[in-house]
Order: structure tokens, then sequence, then C-alpha cells
């Protein structure tokens, strides 16, 4: 599949859904003027990747701000990761957040309790 | 030269507004179409003033979190009288900064038909406690779809589990079919 490489900007992560080197990740901050018009190109390449991913897929999730209306989006992706899993595909799902950041934490614990995946949280000095 | 309207009382009132606003704390004030863009603007603007007075990393987050999310309303929900389309997305928008809370106040006008709804998701906010509201978040989270508006009804819960304070509001009627909604949000600064 294609990579989709986006850049980060004041208002929109970064992303990378790179099969072929095997990396996926979204990092900084999340608050669209449209989240659906921005991430339904990510929600239809996970799609499509899950029907066929690779033998092992960790997502790496380093958000330093999202808004609500991101948050349902990351729970889709998630779900999609827990669909790989199902069907015996290794995953993992690394949540990043800075060390005093408690409530990116939380979100991270919150979201590992809502879907079946291995889940890793990772907490980084400032 | 003095402008003609600055003698007309006008000078005045430039002055009352800015004793009001010192007094008041007031570090933001904005009446008008709220876009991306003025959302992108004010949250640049009020995490630098943030920084400059030196608030501590988790307020400034939360107050971040609630701009976005009150503006992004206003955006998307903020309703025209007249259906006049150049009144859409528009609103007003304040922040002060008092000894103990920032407050974040949003003021838009809504059709009155959605008051019953609104107030019936404010009240239910603030009828719950931190875990309960994690809990109906989960829930919205999971069942909610993203209305076409592109709001998961998400915002309001989040803002009052983040602030731990509740959600303050208003409606004042202001014409036979909308009304005015005003919103007050306080974040609780650490001393």
């Amino acid at each position: 599949m294609e990579p989709i490489l986006i850049t980060e900007t004041y208002d929109c992560p970064g992303i990378t859904l790179d099969q072929e080197n095997n990396i996926f990740q979204i990092t900084g901050r999340s608050l669209p003027e449209d989240v659906y018009t921005f991430y339904d190109p990510i929600i239809v390449w996970m799609t499509e990747y899950a029907k066929q991913p690779n033998p092992e897929t960790v997502f790496d999730f380093k958000f330093i701000y999202f808004n609500t209306a991101t948050s349902k989006i990351i729970l889709d992706i998630l779900t999609l990761m827990e669909q790989m899993n199902e069907t015996g595909h290794k995953v993992l799902v690394r949540w990043h957040y800075l060390k005093d950041d408690e409530d990116m934490k939380d979100a991270g614990e919150e979201y590992s309790g809502m879907v079946e995946v291995p889940f890793e949280l990772i907490s980084h000095q400032i | 030269m003095v402008p003609e309207e600055f003698n007309s009382g006008y000078l005045n009132f430039v002055y009352d507004f800015y004793k009001t606003m010192k007094a008041k704390e007031i570090k933001i004030v904005y009446e008008g179409v709220i876009t991306h863009q003025i959302i992108k603007a004010f949250i640049a603007l009020s995490e630098a003033q943030m920084e400059q007075t030196g608030e501590s990393a988790r307020v400034q987050r939360i107050v971040f979190h609630v701009m976005v999310e009150c503006l992004q309303n206003i955006s998307k929900h903020a309703c025209p009288v007249n259906n006049n389309e150049s009144e859409k997305s528009r609103g007003i928008f304040l922040v002060s900064r008092q000894t103990e809370y920032f407050c974040i106040t949003t003021g838009n006008i809504i059709v009155s038909e959605n008051i019953q709804k609104l107030k019936g998701a404010l009240d239910q906010v603030n009828s719950l406690n931190r875990d309960e509201l994690t809990e109906l978040y989960k829930h919205q989270m999971k069942e909610g779809r993203i209305s076409e508006k592109g709001g998961a009804g998400l915002g309001f819960i989040d803002i009052g589990r983040k602030t731990g304070n509740p959600l303050e509001y208003s409606f004042l009627n202001v014409s036979e079919t909308h009304s005015f909604f005003v919103l007050t949000i306080r974040v609780s600064r650490e001393t």
C-alpha cells in the first residue's frame, strides 16, 4: 500500500502509515477544523491495511493534545487494531505521554480498557 | 486631530471599557464570526499569555482544551437569527483571569427549540462525579456517532471532568424563536 505521510502543523498531527517500513505513528496536536476531512483517509487506509497487515504492527500514539472530536477517531483506529489482533496478527499500541501530563496518561489507560489490544504506556521527560 | 466620534462619548466609552477590562482582568474579548483561523489565533495568544504569567503546565493544558472545545462549539453550532448566513458561527468570547480561576465565557444565539436538549446535557454533566463522567465519556465515544457537524457530544462531558467545576449557563430569550446561550467554565489555578 502507498504510505501516508502527513507533516505536523499547529492544529493537525503528523501521521506516518508505512506498511513497507513498518512504521505507524501519530504525533503532535489534533484539533482539525473538520475531523472527518482530516481523518477519513487515515481510517480508509487502516481499514484496508487491517485486511492484510504485517506480521507485527506497532502503532505509536504521541499526542501532545487532542480535542474530543478526535478522541472518537482514536477509538476507531484502536478498534481496527483490535480486529487485527482478533484475526491472529501481532499488534501493540504504544501510548506516549509527557511525564507531567496526567490527563494524557489517563486517556491511554482508558483506551487500553476499551479495546482488546496489548497496550504500553510510555512516559517521557519534558 | 481628534476624530469627531471621539468627542461624542466614544473616548469615554473606550476608556471605561479599558478600565473594566483591567479591573476584571479580561485577557481576551472577541465578538464576531468564529472561524478555525480565529480559534487558532486565540489559543496561540492565550498560550503565550499563560506562559508569560507562569501558569502551571496542567492549568495551561486545561485552559487550552476548554477554549478549543467552546470555540469549536460556537463555530459549529451558533445559529443566526433570520437565517442570515453572515451571522452564522457568530458569538462572543471572553477569557478572564481571577485570583483563583480562569473564566472562559462564550455567548451565542441558538434556536430556542434546542434549549431543553442543551440544558439536559449540561445538567447531566453537573450531576455526575469525575468517575461517572469518565464512564459516560467512554460510553459516548463507543456509542455516539459523530454528528454531521463533527461534534460527538463529548465536549461538555470532558470539560466537566477535566475542570472538576460545574458548567455555569443561562439562556436569554431574544426573540420568539431564538435565545442567547451563555456558558462559563472555570478552570482553577493552582497556587
